[in-house]
């Protein structure tokens, strides 16, 4: 599945210019960004609630697909500015994490066929 | 790959504790110029975890310092000086889990007592010299002809 695809299926808000069209593979969920240096994989979708300039170097070394803000927490414009130059994508939701991780894990692991056009 | 003897890549970045703002300047100059001597992309991130790791290290844990990065022959040398603290247990220090990060850092999600052991993992030498209420220097190497940590160098 595309970012673009799962924007469109999980109603995910687009808060940057970025890649859309990046396929992605599985997701990350963390909070502490030496554990996404360390774990998270090339392609990863990364939830997360942080939202200052770091994480946009963290996916940006790891080839993360992209970033997913959840709970409606606002994101640091210069945080956006810089995911764009990198062309990583930044989408906020109002859902909360474990929503956002349980929906993700239906869409990307269980089910994935589901997320084919 | 390119012939490194003949690509002299380098670079100096001065660092400030307490500010992010600079943060992962030096890991990002470091990946672009890997990337044009045409070195494979999961060295380029090793490479590039380290330096960034190294970084924040400096600028949550000291008071200044820099890195420096380097090519000679085959190895990368990434060189990070700090005026601060020093570390007391560098035994400890290298455990996972074990910090001393203060609450601000953690708000920035870092202090995760993963820094040093990512370093570790991500590169094919770790040198740490540190002097109490001085400061730290971490030497780190990254073979660039490996095709994965700790491989050995085969004569060609
Ligand atoms: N440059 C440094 N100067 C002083 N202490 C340091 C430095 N780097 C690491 N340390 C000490 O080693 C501990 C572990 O470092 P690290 O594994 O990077 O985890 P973290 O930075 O998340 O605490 C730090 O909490 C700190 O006590
Ligand atoms: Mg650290």
């Amino acid at each position: 599945m595309t970012i673009y695809e799962l924007t469109k299926k999980l109603n995910l808000s687009v808060l940057n210019k970025g890649c859309l069209d990046s396929a992605i593979k599985g997701c990350y969920v963390s909070d502490m960004l030496s554990d996404v240096l360390a774990n998270g994989k090339e392609g990863n979708l990364w939830v997360t609630r942080q939202t200052h300039p770091n994480i946009v170097a963290v996916a940006a070394i790891k080839g993360l697909a992209g970033i997913v803000v959840t709970g409606n927490k606002p994101v640091e414009a210069e945080t956006l500015e810089k995911a764009e130059s990198e062309d990583i994508p930044v989408m906020g939701t109002g859902i909360q994490t474990c929503e956002m991780a349980g929906m993700l894990y239906n869409l990307l692991l269980r089910h994935p066929e589901a997320g084919q056009p | 790959m390119a012939d490194l003897g003949k690509n002299r890549i380098e670079g100096s970045y001065p660092l400030k504790g307490g500010d992010f703002s600079e943060a992962g300047a030096a890991s990002k100059e470091l990946r672009s110029q890997l990337a044009a001597l045409g070195i494979p992309s999961e060295t380029i991130r090793r490479a590039a975890i380290s330096a960034f790791e190294a970084e924040i290290n400096v600028i949550i844990h000291a008071v200044a310092g820099t890195l420096h990065f380097k090519v000679e022959g085959d190895r990368l040398i990434i060189t990070v000086t700090d005026m601060g603290p020093g570390i007391e247990d560098i035994e400890l220090a290298m455990q996972e889990g074990y910090t001393t990060a203060p609450d601000w850092a953690r708000e920035f999600g870092w202090g995760s007592g993963m820094g040093l052991p990512n370093i570790k993992r991500n590169s094919d030498g770790l040198k740490i010299d540190s002097i109490i209420g001085e400061g730290t220097t971490l030497e780190i190497i990254i073979n660039l002809k490996s095709n994965g940590k700790n491989d050995d160098i085969r004569a060609d």
